[in-house]
């Protein structure tokens, strides 16, 4: 049972590793995205129609980054230019993103798309327990274990990454040493928006296999609560990715083995694992957050 | 509960974690409820302004220009929606009257409500909302305006505890006999003896077409287990292709569901080299190689007899104000509901005539009292517990077996998995 529960874990959380992480590094700098999910919407919804129109699963999952990309972008502008509230901006570009895929979708729902396929790694997928669970996923997988540790060593091993770390702890600091943290604020919301379009791109075309309305249904307010469960440290994420789909397997096989839970409890479970460690992480957590993010609820608008 | 409910959810209690996480006292400002934007209503021809309606009788929706339809998702899922969209379409064709179609419409009163006091606001007379839980903001609708007719798709209206309304009914069609004739075939035809169901909420139809599958199964294959999961969502694909691989894991190699977008579970069990068995809508094209067969919706000519009827002002006297509910058992219906779907090649001929058997033997009427003789739900019928539910002798009708399996009540022995 552990074994189907950590092999669902890694399926089903794929799409949301590579949006936690995108937005750890968003996050980092001290902008809140809660767009994401309408960044996932539309990596997914390009994902699919450019694998449509294309034939390449590769090229959707190109397209899926651009799109993400652009529409958090939106965000960016709104409030990195504007200075808009953030919170606010955030849910109103997710609802552009929902409203504008389910428009532009439509065309795309009853249409099959040729999706990424499973490619077992010779030799490491008959490894007992560790094999099924590592080394027998579609390619959007294999990269999304990367993507982790690839954001950990640019945020705390490159210059760029140290920027944005203190665009987000102590933008002033950064303003004397003459870089723009607008600029460096820019580049990590489109990071975030990039990785979360690569999500909905492996949720559409790798794992659902469908183009569906609104079928992200929430996953991507799960990674910003889960970016705070990880305390902004992009290899922990992971984890919370994880936990979350593992708990979503959890449930269907304890459903499968028939457990004689109502299903709606069983349902919740997920959302009840992701709180009960959220509430506990966040209190000793709390001087994680970066700087320029507690800005943003204290004062109730933007970071200074 | 529905996506859009669930987001909110999720969304609310982000955001107050954030805020939490953050160490603030100052609560985000949130505009805390999200409109219904999906709902997108558009019409087949341009609205022409109707002018009042000149009704020379009282009856609901007599003379009616305009029908329209909910649907819970969109008209495109390759299921429910889709195989209703394109059976209101086909008549309007047939009866002349303008059908315009309202997609995506959640199972509540506060979004489905405005939908249809829109379509009336349009001239539409009669309405199909055609999602099991659109019925409460039906009977609302039904209730406020006596002169539009409600017809709703999958509830009962002896339900109610108001009593019935002169403008409101509610129709179905027995769609757990094409799926025990599928099962027939999913029972020949599986190696494991194992066959996985992805279900949404255990609703009285949806125990039914998981019971008649075993039940079906079992005939040709007394080993045979079905193994029912719940998504809690009528269409979340994401946790469909969860709980398909879930099934598959646990060795099931045929899988078959009842969901209202039916694409992802059938594609990942093509990709696994599993069989599928269809639901709603025929989807073999999605599966050339697991493709065994399906039961889709034909609501065409019940759509077309409704209107016709409502048109000509007879509603009231007629049988669909009430419960309405047609399947093979009415052997002298005008029509009947479904057709099993094309084979897929992996049904072997044996197979085939099984199921062709077993699909002449619901038209048998021996006795000749214009009820087919045979009943998948004949008793004696027991649940997984061995309590007997339907006892020796008895032959439930089709009302009657909507409330002998009511939501979350019981399944037959040999279906594994958690119930409601």
């Amino acid at each position: 049972m552990l074994e189907a529960i950590l092999i669902g874990a890694v399926r089903g959380g794929t799409s949301m590793v590579f949006a936690t992480v995108g937005e750890t590094v968003c996050e980092r700098s001290g902008v809140i995205n809660l767009g994401v999910e309408g960044s996932m919407l539309a990596g997914a919804l390009t994902a699919y129609a450019v694998g449509i129109e294309t034939g390449s699963p590769w090229l959707g999952a190109l397209a899926a980054v651009v799109a993400g990309l652009l529409l958090s972008m939106v965000h960016a502008f709104m409030v990195i230019r504007r200075r808009a509230n953030q919170i606010a901006t955030g849910l109103a570009v997710t609802f552009l993103g929902l409203g504008a895929t389910s428009l532009f979708g439509q065309g795309y729902v009853s249409q099959g798309v040729k999706a990424f396929t499973t490619h077992a790694v010779p030799g490491l997928s008959d490894l007992p327990f560790l094999g099924p669970i590592l080394f027998d996923h579609d390619p959007l997988t294999y990269l999304s274990f990367g993507v982790a540790p690839a954001a950990w060593w640019f945020l705390y091993r490159t210059g760029l990454g140290l920027r944005i770390r203190a665009a987000g702890e102590n933008p002033e600091v950064l303003e004397t040493m003459g870089t723009s943290s607008e600029r460096v604020r820019w580049i990590a919301v489109a990071v975030g928006g990039g990785l979360a379009g690569l999500g909905g791109a492996q949720l559409a075309t790798a794992f659902a296999r469908t183009w569906s309305e609104d079928m992200i249904a929430g996953r991507g307010f799960i990674a910003v609560a889960l970016v705070i469960f990880a305390g902004w440290n992009p290899l922990v994420t992971v984890a919370g990715a994880y936990l979350f789909s593992g708990a979503v397997a959890f449930q269907l096989e304890l459903q499968a083995r028939g457990a004689e839970v109502s299903i709606f409890l069983l349902d919740a479970i997920p959302y009840i694992a992701v709180l009960a460690v959220l509430a506990g992480m966040s209190g000793r957590r709390r001087h994680a957050a970066p700087e320029a993010l507690n800005a943003v609820f204290d004062a109730g608008t933007q970071p200074a | 509960m529905s996506a859009l409910f669930k987001r909110t959810l999720v969304l609310l209690l982000t955001l107050s974690l954030v805020a939490v996480a953050c160490g603030s006292d100052a609560e985000p400002e949130v505009a805390a409820s999200p409109a219904p934007d999906e709902v997108a209503a558009t019409a087949d021809e341009p609205a022409a302004a109707v002018e009042e309606e000149t009704s020379v009788s009282d009856a609901c929706g007599a003379d009616a220009t305009k029908v329209g339809f909910l649907y819970v998702g969109p008209k495109d899922d390759f299921g429910y929606n889709q195989a209703a969209y394109e059976a209101a379409v086909a008549m309007g064709e047939a009866t002349g009257v303008e059908v315009i179609h309202a997609e995506n419409v959640p199972e509540t009163i506060e979004d489905a409500v405005p939908v249809m006091e829109d379509m009336i606001a349009q001239g539409a007379t009669i309405l199909f909302p055609t999602s099991f839980g659109h019925f409460l903001p039906a009977v609302e609708i039904a209730k406020q305006n006596p002169d539009v007719c409600v017809v709703h798709q999958g509830q009962l209206e002896s339900s109610l505890e108001e009593g019935p309304l002169d403008n409101l009914g509610t129709y179905f069609s027995s769609v757990f006999e094409p799926v025990y004739l599928a099962g027939i075939a999913a029972g020949a035809t599986t190696e494991t003896d194992v066959m996985g169901f992805v279900y949404a909420f255990a609703i009285p139809q949806t125990l039914q077409n998981i019971n008649a599958f075993a039940l079906g199964a079992q005939t040709v294959n007394p080993d045979a287990t079905v193994i029912a999961v719940s998504t809690a969502d009528w269409c979340d694909p994401a946790k469909q292709a969860q709980a398909a691989q879930t099934l598959l894991d646990q060795g099931a190699d045929v899988l078959t569901q009842h969901q209202d977008c039916t694409k992802t579970i059938i594609e990942v069990a093509e990709a696994a080299g599993a069989y599928s068995v269809g639901y709603h809508y025929d989807a073999s094209e999605l599966a050339p190689n697991g493709w065994l067969t399906g039961s889709d919706w034909a609501w065409t000519e019940l759509y077309t007899d409704i209107v016709e009827t409502m048109v000509a002002g007879d509603f009231v006297e007629s049988e669909y104000n009430s419960d309405y509910r047609i399947g093979y058992r009415d052997v002298d219906a005008p029509f009947v509901a479904f057709a099993p779907s094309v084979w897929g090649d992996a049904v072997d001929a044996e197979t085939r005539a099984l199921v062709e058997t077993a699909y002449d033997g619901f038209f048998a009427d021996e006795d000749g009292d214009g009820v087919g003789d045979f009943n998948v739900f004949a008793g004696p019928l027991a649940d997984r517990d061995g309590t007997v539910q339907i006892a020796d002798g008895e032959s439930p009708g089709y009302i009657e077996l909507d409330q002998l399996m009511g939501f979350g009540s019981w399944f037959v022995d040999g279906v594994e998995g958690s119930l409601g």
